[in-house]
């Protein structure tokens, strides 16, 4: 790696870039820090509430629930969409006209609008119209996503394996690619195991793009608004709110500015600091 | 077990098609058949779904609402994106890592968070229903995102191309647009279609910031499923017509996909 020289002048190459994200991110957050700290009963009168709000979130049962929620529909993706989909970048073809064609339709479901999404899987899992709601009822099984938390669950789930495991695939195969097949000519020479190739050169190769991987899958886990709530609602009764779900409920159908706010920030300041350790672990392997 | 690797991705590509195949299948039968009898394909084949959004207004503007917003978010991004990610990956200067960070913590912004404040924002700039209000908006997560992959791409190039430039007597921005801007097309075309990608998706910022004149086809479609009743058909015509600008898009980009999503990383 080439050493970058000191330029201070750089920071004219940078300044477009600060004013528009400054304009859209700083603005607005300062909108939402001025709410979390006062009351107001309408007419634009606001009172001065201190931490009132951050304690009340903090200490709330149903902050508590949906953040719960949220953990554990993160952890759960997670664990499927990343080996899931390292699994089938394993097996996807390295060269020829079959890549291009795999590619093309794995990278279908990404570019789909969110709601676009939660729509098409609400008509394709309805246990009167969907194929997916009257194969599973045909099994016998009584599967019924808008009544039953479980398959409400399942369902959402299901949905976001559909819509995100391609990008774990891509990524994934992206770093398999960026193998020389000398390396694989030089485990066949040396007998390795199938396991062996996998886990002494594959897998430090995919290394870097799945740490990508993971932080973006975080990431847009965490923040997921659009799909569930086309889907089921948040329901049957809150089962699937999850956090932002909640947030939208809370400022924009009962307009508790404040409460509200105050969720923002420390929702934001959670997906934070869970990114910035993803951040560090990260940069700490690309420095070594 | 050699023999038999297609089978995963063959599988996994049918259970991608299954949704999809259904929506496109609703598209094409009446309300009637949809709510009335159960068929893998569609009995009565009709086009009057099709037909109605491209002959009513209100449906086929919601697509050019949102290509105009999103083709201009993609150039904004991208230019913006540009100087900055050499910036990043050629110089070092005061408070660059830290810079750095910040970008992407937008990226990590949940819309749901801001969607209040950028209403009370771009109305107060008199901005509101407006393609570049989407526009802009959305620059606060592709940005960061098209920074992140150019430096990536950029990084790559190796610091020789532009030292001999400089000694051959190009001045900064002749190398830049003439030389260096080439080398790196691939990055751009991937930074692209990312933004394009994003921006297209989203639907919260946009449907908030946004009431008739430039409301996104994606919400014509909320509207419709709450006031008319469920009109399944043509909902589900026009879930199948989103799909396609989209497509498109992969099927240009399909030799750079691997990489560009390894943020040019690999």
């Amino acid at each position: 790696m080439a050493t970058k020289t000191y330029n201070p002048k750089a920071w004219l190459f940078v300044l477009p870039v600060v004013i528009l994200v400054a304009f859209n991110a700083l603005i607005p957050l300062m909108t939402v820090v001025n709410y979390s700290v006062q009351e107001t009963f309408g007419d634009n009168v606001f009172f001065w509430e201190g931490v009132g709000w951050f304690e009340q979130v903090l200490h709330s049962e149903r902050f508590h629930a949906s953040l719960l929620r949220q953990l554990s529909f993160t952890g759960i993706i997670l664990a499927i969409e990343v080996p899931l989909g390292v699994a089938i970048a394993l097996t996807m073809p390295r060269r020829g006209p079959w890549v291009s064609v795999c590619l093309v339709f794995m990278a279908m479901p990404l570019l789909i609008p969110w709601n676009v999404v939660g729509a098409t899987w609400n008509i394709f899992a309805l246990p009167d119209i969907g194929l997916l709601g009257r194969g599973i009822n045909a099994m016998g099984i009584d599967y019924n996503f808008t009544q039953q938390p479980l398959a409400a669950w399942f369902t959402t789930i299901l949905m976001d394996v559909w819509h995100w495991t391609s990008l774990v695939v891509l990524l994934a195969y992206a770093g398999l690619r960026s193998i020389p097949d000398a390396y694989y000519q030089a485990a066949k020479i040396d007998g390795a195991s199938g396991w062996a190739v996998f886990r002494h050169i594959q897998l430090p190769k995919m290394k870097r793009v799945l740490t990508i991987a993971i932080l973006l899958r975080f990431m847009d886990s965490f923040m997921i608004y659009t799909e569930p709530f086309v889907l089921t609602g948040g329901g049957p009764g809150n089962t699937t709110t999850f956090l932002s779900i909640d947030l939208v409920k809370i400022a924009l159908g009962q307009f508790d500015l404040g409460p509200a706010a105050a969720m923002s920030l420390i929702y934001f300041m959670i997906v934070l600091l869970l990114s910035w350790i993803f951040y560090t672990l990260m940069m700490r392997n690309e420095d070594q | 077990m050699r023999k038999a690797t297609w089978l995963a991705p063959t599988l996994y590509i049918l259970f991608l098609m299954l949704p999809i195949y259904w929506l496109v299948n609703m598209s094409f039968k009446t309300t009637n058949e949809i709510l009335n009898v159960f068929t893998l394909w569609p009995q009565n084949f009709t086009l009057e779904n099709y037909e109605k959004i491209f002959t009513d207004s209100t449906w086929y503007n919601g697509y050019f609402n949102s290509l105009a917003y999103v083709l201009l978010n993609t150039a904004i991004s991208v230019t913006a994106a540009l100087p900055a990610a050499y910036a990043f990956s050629r110089y070092r200067f005061l408070g660059d890592k830290h810079l750095f960070f910040w970008l992407l913590t937008n990226r990590m912004a949940p819309p749901a968070v801001f969607a209040l404040p950028f209403f009370q924002l771009y109305s107060a700039v008199n901005l509101f229903d407006t393609h570049i209000a989407v526009a802009l908006a959305h620059t606060l997560f592709n940005i960061p995102l098209a920074v992140w992959i150019l430096e990536g791409f950029m990084s790559g190039v190796p610091k020789e191309l532009d030292e001999t430039a400089y000694v051959d007597g190009y001045p900064f921005w002749r190398f830049f647009l003439r030389i260096f801007m080439p080398t790196i097309a691939a990055g751009i075309g991937v930074a692209a279609f990312f933004c394009f990608m994003f921006s297209w998706v989203e639907l919260l910022l946009a449907k908030t910031l946004t009431a008739v004149v430039a409301k996104p086809i994606a919400a014509t479609m909320t509207r419709t499923a709450s006031t008319s009743g469920y009109e399944l058909g043509l909902l589900a015509a026009a879930g199948t017509l989103t799909i396609v600008p989209g497509a498109f898009v992969i099927y240009f980009v399909r030799n750079y996909i691997a990489k560009g999503f390894a943020l040019g990383r690999v």
